[in-house]
């Protein structure tokens, strides 16, 4: 896809297309959005917002809900422990 | 400092779907000024979703967008309503902005969400909703040549298995959990309702080829870091399937957090209305899946008939009606169809988390009588989510009834709420 870019989950350069989500960045790098209380590793569950799974630290704010969240060029996002 | 905004509106709608898109046109149609906020960065809701693997919409969905822009309404678009301060004021906040949104008659179009169902290894990585799966393809997720199983009951099923087949995805099963008896019944009663037929038949088509099982559900999800194989039970028999991603729900249930907080009165779980759409609160209108689960056709109906009533059309509203009892006999036959078998109580095994936010088990959750008790004595429900989740599940499991909502209806940032003109004393809610 010509409109595709880049940003970096847990330090590892991710390819996105263009109006993919953040979310969408951590799945496709298969890393964990958050670590849970327990310290299970956590990804997206409901996709609209609600459950407050996919929250991760996007360019250093902590809890950013990722899958309200369009990807940037060269976003930092890493999980949230 | 976050941006401040102040609006006014004669009506403003809360919810960018089918129901708030159609009470938005409808009211700004017939000359008031009309403002309608969502959450979502795009309008649409959940079922008219856009994204950069989306074509073009629907023409159902193009059409009701070409009016909205048309009828000037206000968009506002990736704002989240999250408090109610006083009477006739909400606020949304963005990113890094506040709006205070005052109106005189209030629409709410709050939507529904996935009913989700615990049970041991549901909280895997790549276990998703059947509809959280299907909007993370719409935002870009390539699907192509995975393996998925679909599973969980209701109509989305099968239309989430239809989208994700057509994305490229190899879809080795759907498990529905009504049995061969109601889906049959199911299909000889849509002979009452065409329009739907003609959806059922495009899906039967897009699906064909594809298992499904019926009185089929998941028992176990399985893999270390992330999902790698779910067990099903199939006719009375478990079997274990390997694959990258499992979409899983069960039905929907309304958002009823924003009307509760405004005082709106329920019955048995949905949001009561007249015939006009109004609330028990004058000048509160509610339209779509808050009122009962009834999909995308009542929603625009009831949506219009809000929209046209909030601006004192009545005689115009009533002559939606015959449509709106149609669709609604149509509501009625999908809750008898997919109502939940009562085997998937016993699915949660001792150490399952049945509270996702807070990691609370099973265990620690049935020595409680009660939701309150239960939150007060572990945290279950009052962690991130407010008990979104974990909510109707253990409606469901332990039969407990939900408790009163407290603002901030989402944990907001606190800037956000400091921003506000009026004291917060009284905020008690989760801030992240």
């Amino acid at each position: 896809m010509s409109s595709e870019f880049t940003v970096r989950v847990n330090g590892a350069t991710v390819s996105v297309p263009a109006g993919a989500t953040v979310a969408v960045a951590m799945v496709i790098a298969g890393q964990p959005c958050r670590s849970s209380v327990i310290g299970e590793p956590r990804g997206p569950l409901c996709g609209m917002g609600i459950c407050f799974e996919c929250r991760a630290v996007v360019n250093g704010i902590p809890h950013s809900r990722t899958c309200q969240l369009l990807c940037e060029p060269d976003m930092e996002v890493q999980t949230d422990e | 400092m976050s941006n401040y905004s102040r609006e006014r509106f004669d009506v403003l709608v809360v919810g960018g779907g089918p129901a708030g898109i159609a009470a938005a046109v409808r009211s700004a149609e017939s000359g008031a000024r009309v403002g309608v906020a969502d959450e979502n960065v795009a309008p649409g809701g959940q079922i008219w979703r856009g994204g950069p693997s989306e074509g073009p919409h629907s023409f159902e969905a193009s059409s009701w967008l070409v009016r909205l822009k048309k009828a000037g309404v206000i968009e506002l678009w990736g704002k989240r309503v999250f408090h109610h301060p006083e009477a006739g004021i909400l606020l949304a906040e963005g990113l890094d902005d506040v709006w205070e949104l005052s109106y005189r008659n209030l629409v709410l179009a709050t939507g529904a969400r996935e009913r989700f169902l615990p049970f041991p290894g549901w909280t895997l990585p790549n276990l998703m909703g059947a509809g959280g799966l299907q909007a993370l393809v719409k935002s870009g997720l390539p699907i192509q040549g995975k393996r998925i199983v679909v599973a969980g009951t209701g109509p989305l099923l099968l239309a989430v298995a239809s989208y994700l087949h057509k994305q490229g995805a190899e879809i080795l099963l759907i498990c529905e959990q009504a049995s061969v008896s109601k889906l049959a019944r199911f299909a000889v009663m849509l002979i009452r309702h065409p329009e739907k037929i003609f959806q059922g038949l495009q899906l039967s088509k897009d699906i064909a080829g594809i298992p499904l099982a019926t009185s089929s559900w998941p028992v176990a999800a399985h893999g270390k870091r992330t999902l790698e194989a779910v067990t099903i039970s199939r006719a009375g028999k478990s079997e274990t399937v390997q694959c990258d991603y499992l979409a899983c729900g069960f039905h929907l249930v309304p958002n009823t957090e924003l009307p509760v907080l405004l005082g709106c009165r329920t019955r048995c779980g949905y949001v009561q209305v007249d015939e006009l759409q109004q609330t028990s609160v004058p000048g509160i209108f509610c339209a779509g899946e808050p009122t009962g689960i009834g999909g995308m056709d009542l929603a625009i109906i009831e949506g219009q008939i809000a929209g046209l009533a909030a601006t004192g059309k009545a005689s115009e509203a009533r002559m939606l009606f015959p449509k709106r009892e149609r669709f609604r006999r149509f509501a009625r036959l999908l809750d008898e169809t997919f109502c939940l078998r009562s085997e998937l109580r016993s699915l949660p095994s001792a150490d399952t988390l049945i509270c996702r936010c807070e990691d609370v088990s099973y265990s620690r959750l049935r020595e409680h009588t009660s939701w309150r008790a239960a939150k007060l004595h572990t945290r279950c429900g009052m962690g991130p989510c407010q008990g979104r989740i974990c909510g109707p599940a253990t409606q469901f499991i332990f039969k407990w009834n939900p408790d009163s909502v407290r603002p901030p209806v989402f944990p907001a940032r606190v800037e956000h709420l400091a921003a506000q003109p009026q004291s917060i004393s009284e905020v008690t809610g989760e801030v992240q």
